[in-house]
């Protein structure tokens, strides 16, 4: 028995892990389709495309990784939580479709350019959304009976979880501005510089309004984060963040290029365990831990080999690839 | 009373329209993989007779053939994703039941295949001028390889579900695993894999082929059109036998394992205790249970499925109604496979003998036909998934959990909208992509080809020493 309370505990780490990785790496190519709009020109749209064109494909495989290890491993969670986040979920799918495709399908037909670039801004615009409204839908709770959903398939719209969705798109569209900080030049590296400042005080508003609002769900929330002993614990995370913000302004300030990505990073990291601490033991919150939530301690050591040999692998050749593609992406040289 | 039978209506209702958005959203994704599958594998064979011929030829068709595999990859990733919510969305309740053990199968497939295929597949893309020919060969065939890999866990999933092996069930109601070699390597998945494996390979030599035909229709001196065509040919003469055999190796393992399918399929609705027909053609009425304006060979039925003109054969009069699958759609799904499979033979066999006679790059009629196979492997499949799937009804989990148990507890208006919603966007973006994949197959492979478009600069001369070598 204890073996299985430990290796739930396991598991529930690496969907985090895989979860996390998913919202950075694709969170930066989304942030890029958010900001897609503010870079009419097609040099510079170009350019944007190229710097994840190598890697885009990778980086949403952690999705994958993600639904399908969530449904491995805890297969109630996801026959529960999938039926209530329905709308944003098929939300979702579609944006990725169009975000997906318009890499490849832009370069097609010159004509018909602009109607993929709209489906890429589009795509990243609808998948985003539905992203962060899904995660407020998560901590906001779903009325669960016996194995089942038993809710509407309105539940999730909520303001919170309007809230999150915007917070979300904030976010990512930081990671994308810092993101061409790193892998652009000239006049467009210099734009993206002016859009990092505003996006990062928008983000601060974002991080403060939902870390207000989170406490307001459930009594749990606050309990978790201001009682004592807790808040010995707690404290660390937004003091962290105030490091990391006043680091990231400096980085900003000295027009650096690498700094500000991995800062903004370090922002996500500690949201993300903001969260963790808010929903910890539970995976539906408040109605399903996840040691109800966990499959049989067979499948959940089944597959736990497989992780911890082939993730190190996975992260190595991953590694490699945008080590191949390092360095700034020069607009216009290359072939057609 | 009244209210639980309105439920049950609805309930009913949802779930016909989440078949119906499975039945579409697959046969969209099935398409791409089946052609990706076997274009990687072509891919790193052609890029293998470059490296290792040095003929320019080799690594035109290479390029060429790579700005197609680019679309279509990116369309199947897309709406696989899909395929690996769905599960979830609309079938919250099989997901629940049978995520311990299918669950397991699908992590496999992202950890071994998918991440392998997306790590390597942006090299293969962008990278040659990167990492030079011998480390590009490598990413080229890593994705091949992953293409393979992730082919053996769905389809040990999807056999899984069809013959059901090595499991326990709990006390929660889930399927457990009690042997995780037998769940993987259950009845039906050896034959499915290797059947659904050539299948891949047929269909993209016949995309290639007729590729090839059309360009030497044009033009039949064009080097590349006559190198492409010549290998496709190679494929469907060497290949389409051994699938025939597979195909009815696979046959003999459903009638062992799913009779019922095989009932369904043959459109035997009576007992055959002296040796059953076999229908080529016919219409299955289900109400009056028998096949009408039936023209059947006698016996040979049997013949095919027992080896013995005698051997008795029983019919779905010997199973409950509610078990019977949807007879009409697999008995005509069957033979349209069946009849793509021997066209196929058929076209292997005249190009061998064009071959053996010198004109397979003049013969105008054998360019016709292969450009008219074109599509045919992509019929094949999905003729194929539509008589294998439809033929596991009522069942997800065969004998084991009703289709009808399997859904989540939705309501109708939300599983149509999103069925209309994925038919418009399928519709909208998928239909794009075909006319972009025609239209860069419309195009001739020219020497010098050019790699995927994109600005994606070589580095710096200097710190990349395989550019010189690449250039030359």
């Amino acid at each position: 028995m204890t073996a299985a309370i430990d290796i739930a505990t396991v598991w529930a780490f690496i969907i985090a892990f895989a979860v996390f990785v998913y919202v950075v790496m694709d969170g930066f190519d989304l942030g890029l389709g958010i900001l897609f709009p503010l870079f009419p020109a097609k040099g510079d749209r170009d350019t944007i495309m190229n710097t994840v064109a190598p890697v885009w494909d990778g980086n949403e495989t952690w999705l994958v990784l993600g639904g399908g290890g969530m449904m491995a491993a805890f297969p109630l969670a996801y026959a529960v939580l999938m039926p209530a986040l329905y709308t944003p979920v098929i939300a979702m799918l579609i944006g990725l479709i169009f975000r997906g495709v318009a890499f490849e399908f832009r370069w097609r037909v010159k004509s018909e350019r602009n109607r993929w670039d709209l489906a890429f801004a589009g795509g990243s615009w609808l998948a985003t959304l539905a992203q962060g409204v899904a995660l407020g839908a998560i901590l906001q709770g779903v009325h669960v009976e016996a194995r089942h959903y038993a809710g509407g398939w309105w539940d999730w719209l909520t303001p919170f979880s309007i809230l999150t969705g915007i917070s979300l798109a904030i976010g990512y569209a930081l990671l994308g501005a810092t993101w061409l900080v790193l892998k652009t030049e000239g006049p467009l590296r210099d734009r993206a510089y002016h859009l990092a400042w505003y996006l990062l005080f928008a983000m601060l508003l974002a991080i403060g309004a939902v870390s207000i609002a989170t406490p307001f769900l459930h009594i749990q929330y606050a309990e978790r984060w201001f009682t004592w002993p807790n808040v010995v614990l707690t404290a660390p995370v937004p003091i962290a963040v105030a490091v990391v913000t006043v680091a990231l302004l400096r980085s900003l300030a000295d027009k650096q290029d690498t700094k500000p990505f991995f800062l903004t990073l370090l922002l996500f990291a500690l949201s993300y365990l903001g969260l963790g601490i808010s929903m910890y033991p539970y995976i539906v919150p408040q109605s399903i831990d996840i040691w109800q939530a966990a499959s049989p301690a067979n499948s959940q050591i089944f597959m736990l080999f497989g992780v911890a040999v082939l993730i190190p692998l996975i992260l190595a050749y991953t590694g490699w690839a945008y080590w191949v593609f390092r360095g700034k992406v020069r607009a216009g040289s290359g072939y057609h | 009373m009244s209210s639980a039978m309105s439920w049950l209506i609805s309930g009913f209702e949802a779930v016909s329209l989440a078949r119906a958005q499975f039945a579409f959203t697959m046969s969209f994704h099935i398409v791409f993989p089946a052609f990706s599958i076997g274009l990687a594998s072509y891919l790193a064979v052609l890029e293998a007779l470059w490296l290792w011929t040095g003929r320019e030829v080799f690594l035109n068709l290479f390029n060429y053939w790579l700005k197609i595999f680019a679309v279509a990859f990116g369309m199947g990733v897309v709406s696989g994703i899909v395929m690996s919510y769905q599960f979830g969305t609309n079938w919250s309740a099989f997901a629940d039941k049978t995520g311990p053990v299918i669950g397991p199968l699908m992590a496999y497939e992202v950890l071994t295949a998918f991440f392998l295929e997306a790590g390597f597949l942006g090299v293969m893309l962008f990278g040659l001028e990167r990492v030079g020919r011998r480390l590009h060969f490598v990413a080229t065939s890593m994705v091949a390889i992953g293409t393979l890999i992730s082919a053996i866990w769905i389809l040990s999933a999807n056999s899984w579900m069809q013959t059901p092996a090595g499991y326990a069930v709990n006390p929660a109601g889930q399927f457990v695993a009690a042997d995780w070699l037998k769940v993987i390597f259950n009845p039906s998945f050896p034959y499915r894999l290797v059947h659904m494996v050539l299948a891949a390979y047929l269909t993209t030599a016949l995309v290639v082929g007729a590729v090839g035909a059309f360009h030497l229709w044009r033009d039949r001196h064009l080097a590349g059109a006559r190198v492409m065509f010549s290998m496709a040919m190679w494929m469907a003469t060497l290949v389409a036998p051994i699938q025939l055999i597979a195909g009815d190796q696979h046959g003999l393992n459903t009638l062992k394992y799913q009779p019922v399918k095989i009932m369904g399929i043959e459109g035997h609705f009576e007992s055959h205790p002296d040796g059953a027909p076999l229908y080529l053609f016919g219409l299955p009425d289900e109400k009056a249970g028998k096949v009408k304006y039936a023209i059947e060979i006698p016996r040979m039925g049997s013949l095919i499925l027992e080896h013995d003109l005698n051997a008795p054969m029983k019919g779905l009069n010997t199973v409950p109604r509610e078990n019977w699958p949807p007879v009409p759609i697999m008995f005509w799904s069957f033979r349209i496979m069946v009849g793509m499979g021997f066209l196929m033979f058929g076209l292997g066999l005249l190009s061998l003998w064009a071959r053996w006679r010198g004109t397979l790059y003049e013969w105008r009629l054998l360019h016709l036909f292969a450009i008219a196979m074109g599509p045919a492997g992509f019929v094949a499949v999905l003729a194929g998934w539509i008589t294998t799937e439809t033929g596991r009804q009522p069942f997800t989990v065969y004998g084991l959990l009703r289709t009808a148990d399997s859904a989540s507890p939705l309501a109708a208006p939300a599983v149509g909208a999103s069925l209309i919603s994925f038919a418009i966007v399928y519709f909208v973006v998928f239909i794009a992509g075909l006319i972009y994949l025609l239209r860069l197959m419309a195009l001739p492979p020219h020497p010098g080809e050019a790699g995927p478009p994109s600005h994606i600069p070589a580095r710096a001369a200097g710190i990349t020493p395989a550019i010189e070598s690449v250039a030359r």
